[in-house]
């Protein structure tokens, strides 16, 4: 039987340049008791639609994944999101996670941190060093960084309202190493709209924050271009209890909120859309969310093709991390959270993600534990290299239910997309709550469910145990607030004043003017100004969001 | 209409909560739940949104004559900022407002939560009918307490 022509049209154009450049792992995969693994199955005469809507990995509309050979070429990146207590101790644990086989290292800021407050703030009070690391100045990014090479591993920062100082703290931290501007990776996640929505550590009202993004977009093309600007995060929306067609559409929907407004700053499309990333939950219904991740890779690039008129395929192309439900796990028998977790790993992993996160059991009730965080990792080594799972291109694509799930969802997304458009777009419909409202709505319909026992959760509403033994717990060094405080405290007696007050001045004045304030901030950020003071010269600048307000 | 005074009658008898978020974490799915929950059972609610201190929940409650706090806490900061709120309550005279805490909270931390004032400590998994039963307790006594003293 000859070939599809559109089959080794993809074969010629597509492939082969992929396997020039990144040769398989493999020279031929088997199955687990000898029987070769096809690359790629398609059906034996792809119709129409096969051929317009599922079509070819590594090509629009990329249903089937982002690369031609996806894991066949090369796993995910194993990122897990780490950080706690002070830069020292993260940085151990970095070193440490980097000799356990992790890809690519995830930086868990502290609440203060995220929300722009120095270690000192009153609001800061019992939060600092707790969900993630400390950070003040550059000297703490310094201490974070120590013995790790930029130029060798790539970092992902979970970090939003103050995304530009902290971008510009690592860069300054490059500088030192000596490690130039155009080799630093990773990503930023910067997704300030979602903060509105769902996870809650904005600082400035939404209009000036869209500004700040834009920012980075157009400093980061000119001067960091390997470093993804954006992660725009469906997580935290699931999180919140949004349905899995509410993940993808809101998070589509703050997608092209951000395009507009690159656009409408004047940036080329094509510039800075390669370097958007995106960032979705894995829960526990394994095709649903298999079906969700085809489905947003599709319209993603419908949006940007159709809406935006990108050109370049990098511009078209969804690429995505992934971390498992943290919602989804049980303070009641802990153990069974190791299983969710597969299941979720394995979901994200058939859907074709580009990183992942797994969580680690213990975390409905603590910080995980070094113990947790291991077998969470090595989850997801076991679906990397015993699975089987790796060794052809979208295994589930083409099933008659996964397909038409993956249509239907792709559909009904779309749909809620251009019921915000005719609300005004994005940012109107998260002032307005309208957005919130229907999320919470679906978070509460979730635990009626529950609580009516129509959806079981196993040792919650059904299989229940009397549990004594207490897990162990991590915990937070309670010495570590006093510890950075100080460290806070000698270093603004030690660095000169005079300059940090003059670039203080400075970043004020771009922010009120129309400058790119990115600059600005590296300025400052050079002469050891902390985050909180760059954080209040914006905050006089923009103001500060009000939740009851709306803006 | 009729339906209506009826619930307003419930309302009265079932009495006013405060809900709230102390500290950072802005994960307030729980919190809503918990609202929207006690406020379908008839109690009033308040919400207060994320990022609360100990002192702006204590003058909160204060101020709303509230007959219970739940407070919901996901970052660990628990064990530094529940004394500071209750501390906070007396220091306003309400030392007396009993205080239900949800989230992440470990287990072992949950006899010395109670010991230092907390009424409840509900984590992740605990049915909703649960948590409306024990607002229902505390705040009936609390009523019961506020009508006898006064």
């Amino acid at each position: 039987m000859s070939k599809h022509p559109a089959f080794v049209a993809w074969e010629e154009k597509v492939l082969k340049k992929t396997l020039e450049r990144t040769p398989e792992r493999v020279k031929e995969f088997k199955t687990a008791s000898g029987i070769p693994v096809e690359r790629l199955a398609i059906p034996e005469t792809p119709d129409e639609k096969y051929l317009s809507e599922i079509g070819f990995p590594g090509q629009y509309p990329f249903t089937r994944g982002v690369q031609p050979t996806m894991y066949r070429g090369r796993f995910w990146t194993m990122r897990q999101y780490a950080g706690y207590w002070t830069a020292e101790e993260s940085n151990k644990r970095y070193r440490y996670l980097l000799e356990q086989g992790t890809t690519g290292l995830s930086v868990a800021f502290d609440l203060p941190t995220q929300i722009g407050y120095d270690s000192d703030h009153p609001m800061s009070r019992g939060e600092v060093g707790n969900v993630g690391v400390a950070v003040d100045t550059l000297l703490d990014m310094e201490s974070l960084f120590t013995g790790i090479p930029l130029d060798k591993v790539s970092t992902s920062m979970t970090i939003n309202a103050p995304a530009s100082v902290l971008l510009a703290m690592y860069v300054a931290v490059g500088e030192k190493q000596g490690v130039s501007r155009d080799r630093l990776t990773g990503t930023i996640q910067n997704d300030i709209l979602k903060e509105y929505i769902a996870r809650g550590t904005y600082i400035f009202p939404p209009r000036p924050s869209l500004r700040l993004t834009t920012d980075i977009f157009e400093w980061c093309s000119k001067e960091v271009p390997q470093f993804n600007t954006i992660s725009i995060s469906g997580y935290h929306i699931r999180e919140a209890g949004s349905t899995a067609v509410q993940e993808i559409a809101f998070t589509l929907a703050n997608g092209c909120a951000y395009v507009q407004a690159a656009i409408h700053a004047g940036l080329d499309v094509d510039a800075f859309a390669p370097r958007l990333t995106f960032f979705f939950n894995a829960s526990s219904d394994i095709l649903e969310e298999v079906a969700k991740f085809r489905a947003a890779r599709r319209l993603w690039a419908k949006l940007m093709k159709e809406r935006f008129h990108a050109k370049k395929p990098a511009s078209q192309m969804l690429r995505f991390h992934t971390q498992t439900s943290g919602s989804s796990l049980t303070a009641q028998q802990v153990d069974n959270n190791i299983v969710r977790v597969t299941l979720q790993a394995l979901a994200a992993v058939l859907g074709g993600t580009q990183s992942l996160h797994t969580n680690s059991r213990d975390e409905a009730l603590t910080l995980p534990t070094e113990d947790a965080a291991r077998v969470a990792l090595r989850t997801q080594q076991i679906i990397a290299y015993e699975s089987g799972v790796c060794n052809t291109v979208d295994p589930l694509g083409g099933s008659y239910y996964i397909e038409s799930l993956t249509d239907r969802i792709e559909r009904e997304a779309f749909e809620l997309i251009e019921k915000i458009d005719h609300a005004g777009g994005m940012i109107a419909a998260i002032e307005s709550g309208l957005v919130q409202r229907q999320i919470e709505e679906a978070a509460f319909e979730y635990q009626q469910q529950i609580d009516t026992g129509e959806r079981v959760i196993v040792g919650v509403n059904r299989f229940q145990e009397q549990e004594t033994a207490l897990p162990s717990v991590f915990r937070v060094n309670k010495t570590t607030e006093e510890n950075q405080i100080r460290k806070l405290a000698e270093i603004r007696a030690k660095r000169d004043n005079q300059k940090v007050k003059k670039t203080l001045a400075r970043l004020e004045e771009a922010s009120r003017e129309k400058d790119n304030v990115m600059p600005f901030i590296l300025e400052a950020v050079r002469e050891y100004a902390s985050l909180g003071e760059m954080c209040d010269v914006l905050r006089k600048v923009f103001g500060v969001y009000d939740e009851k307000k709306g803006r | 209409m009729a339906d209506k005074v009826g619930r307003m009658e419930i309302r009265q008898q079932r009495g006013r909560i405060l809900i709230g978020k102390l500290g950072l974490d802005g994960h307030d799915r729980g919190a809503k739940i918990i609202a929207r929950s006690l406020c379908n059972d008839g109690f009033e609610v308040i919400y207060t949104g994320i990022r609360r201190t100990p002192e702006e929940i204590a003058s909160a409650a204060i101020q709303e004559d509230v007959d219970a706090i739940g407070l919901s806490l996901l970052s660990g900061a628990h064990n530094e900022l529940i004394p500071a709120l209750l501390d906070a309550l007396r220091q306003a005279k309400g030392g007396d407002i009993p205080v239900i805490i949800g989230g992440v909270i470990p287990r072992e931390d949950v006899p010395h939560l109670k010991k230092a004032g907390i009424r409840e400590v509900f984590t992740s998994g605990t049915p909703i009918q649960t948590i409306l039963d024990a607002f229902r307790k505390i705040t009936g006594e609390h009523r019961q307490n506020k009508h006898t003293t006064s």
